[in-house]
């Protein structure tokens, strides 16, 4: 055989371990999806790693791919190390290098975990996630700041956020609708079960 | 009623988000509200949600209409709701890139940072810090200062993370902060340790020593902050490994110690570390697997992978190391986690015997269609790995891969699995038919023409020497009839390929030869009428210079320019061979006379088409701009760049060989380092050693302070004594000086001639010979024939293996090893060596080299060629 290039050449798909530059910068991404793939939530602390909002969302979409169908804890996607966590309809993921200490990840994704577990009491799905988007928001800044872990103590990051869910998320919708929603997101939770023992047993 | 409108809310997915049907104009507008009196807190915080929501989406908000949310969003400072205020916080960062004049909310934020309120401080210092530049930050170094060293942990933490992110922008404002982060790094607050330590090490890591002396006072007085001890870790072992300080040091000591750690995280990065250190002896690696080993058993998901990962690493160099971990590795191999699974099996085909090989594959075949491309490409590079350890296994592994091919899979994972059946069945003659077979099963139903092209590539030069080549016709065939023109180009040369080798195979491969004549596409049909005309004339030496030891056709050349002489192969053979051995021959040397008119259309309508232009195709362009060098004929070879100065010197001056028919152009690149000089009529004076004649001088007009400039010799070959290939020439660089201002680069009026001695610049052998790859080295060496083939012995006293031999050889003459002859397997006493090239003018040369290992190398050389001048020379070189 000569010499034949490949034209598609991918940098990211090895899993070769430089070593470490030693940096407080640990996270290279956070994002939070529903259960069919779409961004509730990300956050890219990396400039270069995927500059343009399409990369991150093929990103995301393979991530998910690859993620959604067993709670595996941890995965490796186009040469990044990925912890992620599934409740009811939502995916967590924090992302790192594929040099990156796992269970700093992980302590970042628990962290994230267990702050909205309690803001949102226990409620970890995606209607209700939703209702306290500004507090979710809050919730991720407490805990990364431009990629850098800042407190990874849940009851450290309530007290700082100091948030309190609301009961009655304002909106223009009539009453009626709310209930609909309601009874919606009841019977979206009761599918997400399903799909969750589905896979348990699956598996 | 109520159960029909859930369906479709289910169904559409978007009927419980709130935020699913924003529009960006109607969000914007809704924000008016914030000039309203009084602020309404709950309606403005959910107004800000949607445009933090919107841009998270990615949504394109202009400077425009950013500017004007920015500023109304200003007045909500006004409110006292800590939730608003913090998500002003937020819009404030997210909008710092986009929205003009963020400057303004400088003074609520000081205020806020300085202010009573501990819930607003810290994150007024993060979003202050976003929207500061290095002008504004000497303003609030003082707040910035007295935040770090903040009684109140979120303040600190917030002032020595927000620095850190500043060191890039203002290193030396930051740098003056080292005092103040000394003294928060003995925080009694885990996380302000953590962010202390960090932007201490930010700031001294250029100066080894204080990174030593800080590493030696935070490993005495320990830290409570587990990520502060990995980072501890990360420092230390970077140190070491700059250092290249020993096992010995204190700073080993300090990593092998937090293997004892109470946190796992810091006993993980401390195992990592030891792993990756170079040069570790099994010795030291031992505490390090067992605690690996202690982690694979770890509930924990997370943890498994990382220790499965790193002993998996560990494997590649230390096999034996890893072996006592074998029990729990095979535990790992049922793991529910896939790629916890995948790398266990890995790291056990790497450390287990060949016994336990079926085994292994037979568990890993279970579940690889439910792994990721990067996994399944690990466990290709595996197998491919133990099939050089264990030849013997190449069945089973062969029957996995072919599985392995059927399955589902990206680009790179079929590539990989492609390259490493190849290089099975190169390893191991008896794995031929098999993999033959896995690979025709393959491209029946393969989307990828890389991969197609390569392997009816390979099935061309395999097939027709297997014992029953018939075989093969029919997948290649069916490729002509169903595949994009590459592919069926391919196959058509494949074809062309079992033609030639199988007389019996011959009727039936010009019937389909005859088909692809009818083929759409020029490629295809060039390349059938072309291969048609070379096999009806079924002589062997047409067969070896056209079929087998063509362009390599596998990467789809166009055949055009072949296609247009073929019609003419009853004249002289040498003639049609001269246009066809070299790539790069133009198309005005072709003997155009002699050709049909119905091929000339093709000719002229169609050039031939390549991928780029080459090196030399630039530099033939170049040369032909130059008046001087017209008339010289194409460009036959182009050398590597020699330098004949040192690096550093005030001139650097490096030549580039251009070797022609008759001629050679030295180019010689100069770059004039000193800045106060420029450099006029720069030329390259030659004395040659031999009869070689300098014809003409090029010199470079003007060279001023590093902009690189050529100038150029013309050499005529002596032409009485066609072997004297070798000649040394004493170059002298000569060149008028005029002093110039280094500032503005004005030169003065008056200069001065100077010359400069440059290193001698040799032309060897190798400058008269391009590679050229035969793939088939027998047919070749049958083709040319033995009518000028001569033979000598030497012995080369200094050579010490056949590697270094080989590796001599093929510098030496500059050809190009055929049949990978350049590889000499291991512990073998003697080789055959096959070398291919055209010499100046047309002439193949081919040269067998058998290489036998005694005392020093003794070396039989066997040159053919197609005229006898070049086989003295090229012996007479060797001697």
């Amino acid at each position: 055989m000569t010499a034949q290039t490949c034209p598609r050449q991918h940098q990211r798909t090895t899993m070769e371990i430089a070593s470490l530059e030693p940096s407080l910068y640990t996270v290279k991404a956070v994002f939070i999806l529903d259960n069919d793939g779409n961004r509730l939530l990300s956050k890219y602390y990396d400039k270069e790693l995927y500059p343009s909002m399409k990369e991150q969302k093929n990103f995301e979409k393979n991530v998910f791919n690859k993620t959604h169908k067993a709670d595996n804890e941890i995965a490796f996607v186009e040469g990044m190390t990925i912890v992620y966590k599934c409740s009811i309809d939502l995916f967590f993921y924090v992302v790192g290098s594929s040099q990156e200490n796992e269970l700093m990840l992980m302590a970042v994704l628990n962290c994230l975990f267990e702050s909205l577990g309690q803001i949102l009491r226990k409620n970890v799905e995606r209607r209700c996630l939703l209702d306290n988007m500004d507090g979710v928001f809050l919730v991720v800044d407490e805990i990364i700041d431009g990629g850098v872990i800042l407190e990874s103590d849940p009851q450290q990051v309530i007290q700082k956020v100091n948030y309190r869910a609301d009961e009655n998320p304002l909106s223009e919708q009539s009453v009626a609708q709310h209930i609909t929603d309601k009874l919606a997101m009841t019977s979206n939770i009761m599918q997400s079960a399903k799909e969750q023992i589905k896979w348990s047993i699956l598996k | 009623m109520i159960k029909k409108f859930d369906k479709k809310d289910e169904e559409s997915g978007s009927g419980s988000n709130p935020f699913q049907h924003l529009e960006k104009s109607a969000v914007l507008q809704e924000a008016r509200i914030f000039n309203e009196t009084p602020i309404n807190p709950r309606r403005c915080l959910h107004i800000l949600t949607k445009i933090i929501y919107l841009l998270n989406q990615g949504e394109h908000f202009g400077t425009m209409e950013a500017t004007e949310a920015f500023f109304a969003m200003t007045r909500l400072f006004q409110s006292n709701d800590q939730t608003l205020r913090r998500m002003c916080y937020l819009t404030i960062k997210e909008m710092a890139n986009i929205s003009e004049d963020v400057i303004i909310v400088t003074s609520s934020l000081t205020k806020d940072m300085t202010g009573k309120e501990d819930v607003y401080r810290g994150p007024a210092i993060r979003a202050l810090c976003r929207i500061t530049d290095t002008t504004m930050l000497q303003a609030i170094e003082r707040y910035m200062k007295q935040a770090i060293v903040d009684k109140v942990p979120s303040v600190s933490s917030s002032a020595l993370v927000s620095s850190l992110h500043m060191v890039k922008m203002s290193y030396d404002v930051v740098k003056r902060w080292v005092n103040e982060a000394q003294e928060a790094a003995s925080s009694d607050n885990i996380m302000v340790q953590y962010h202390a330590l960090g932007l201490l090490y930010h700031l001294r890591k250029n100066d080894r020593l204080a990174v030593s002396k800080m590493l030696n006072k935070f490993t005495k007085s320990g830290l409570k902050s587990p990520f502060a001890y990995c980072m501890l870790i990360r420092i230390a072992s970077k140190l070491l490994e700059e250092t290249e300080a020993g096992h010995d040091s204190p700073l080993f000591d300090f990593i092998e110690s937090c293997l004892r750690n109470k946190h796992e995280m810091v006993v993980y990065e401390a195992a990592s570390a030891i792993v990756h250190m170079p040069n570790c002896t099994a010795r030291e690696l031992a505490p390090a697997v067992s605690v690996l080993q202690l982690f694979c058993s770890s509930p924990k998901a997370a943890l498994r992978y990382a220790a499965v990962r790193t002993l998996n690493k560990v494997a590649m160099k230390h096999p034996s190391a890893v072996t006592a971990c074998n029990l729990d590795l095979e535990n790992l191999i049922t793991d529910s986690n896939r790629s916890i699974a995948t790398l266990a099996i890995t790291t056990l085909l790497k450390t287990g015997s060949e016994s336990s090989v079926d085994r292994l594959m037979k568990q890993i075949s279970s579940f690889v269609s439910e792994i990721s491309d990067e996994f399944k490409v690990v466990v290709v590079q595996a197998i491919s790995a133990l099939c050089q350890k264990y030849p013997r296994k190449h069945s089973v592994m062969m029957n996995f891969l072919s599985n392995m091919l059927r399955d589902d899979g990206g680009f790179e994972y079929k590539r990989a699995i492609v390259d490493c059946i190849i290089s099975i069945i190169e390893e191991n003659p008896e794995s031929k038919e098999t993999g033959l077979a896995h690979l025709c099963e393959f491209i029946e139903d393969c989307e990828h023409t890389v991969l197609a092209t390569k392997i009816l590539h390979l099935l061309g030069k395999e097939g027709p020497r297997t014992p029953s080549p018939s075989k093969y016709i029919r997948f290649i065939f069916n490729r002509v009839v169903l595949e994009s023109e590459a592919v069926r180009a391919a196959a058509v040369s494949a074809l062309a390929k079992f033609g030639a080798q199988n007389d019996d195979l011959l009727p039936s491969v010009l019937v389909l030869m005859q088909r692809c004549m009818m083929d759409s596409d020029d490629e295809v049909r060039d390349r059938a009428t072309f291969y048609m005309n070379v096999l009806q004339q079924k002589q062997k030496a047409l067969n070896a210079a056209y079929i087998f030891n063509g362009e390599n056709t596998h990467c789809a050349p166009s055949l055009n320019l072949r296609a247009l002489v073929c019609v003419d192969i009853s004249g002289p053979i040498q003639e049609v061979r001269l246009c066809l051995s070299v790539s790069s021959v133009p198309l005005a040397n072709t003997p155009i006379t002699e050709q049909k008119t119905e091929f000339a259309p093709v000719a002229t309508s169609k050039l031939p088409e390549k991928p780029g232009p080459t090196r030399q195709d630039i530099y033939q362009e170049q040369l032909a701009a130059i008046p001087e060098f017209q008339g010289l004929g194409s460009l036959f070879k182009t050398s590597e760049a020699v330098q004949l100065t040192e690096a550093e010197t005030e001139y650097v001056v490096r030549c580039v060989k251009h070797t022609f028919a008759r001629h050679m152009v030295f180019q010689f690149d100069c770059t004039n380092t000193l800045n106060d000089q420029l450099l006029q009529k720069v030329m390259v004076q030659m004395e040659p050693s031999e009869a070689y004649e300098v014809l003409h001088y090029v010199p470079a007009a003007n060279l001023p302070y590093s902009q690189p400039g050529s100038c150029y010799s013309l050499v005529r070959l002596p032409e009485d004594d066609p072997t004297a290939v070798s000649c040394t020439f004493s170059c002298t660089l000569k060149y008028l000086v005029k002093d110039c201002d280094p500032n503005t680069g004005e030169p003065d009026d008056d200069g001065y001639d100077d010359e400069y001695v440059l290193e001698d610049l040799e032309v060897t052998v190798a400058d008269h010979i391009q590679k050229v790859l035969k793939p088939n080295f027998a047919a070749a060496w049958d083709e040319v024939g033995g009518d000028f083939e001569k033979e000598e012995t030497f012995a080369l006293a200094s050579v010490r293996t056949l590697d270094e031999a080989v590796g001599n050889i093929i510098s030496f003459l500059g050809m190009q090893p055929c049949e990978r002859s350049d590889k000499v397997p291991e512990n073998k006493n003697s080789h055959i060596l096959f070398l291919a090239g055209v010499f100046r003018g047309g002439h193949d040369v081919l040269v067998r080299s058998r290489l036998a290992l005694a005392d020093g190398v003794t070396m039989q050389v066997t040159v053919r060629s197609s005229d006898e001048t070049v086989v003295d020379i090229i012996l007479a070189s060797v001697g």
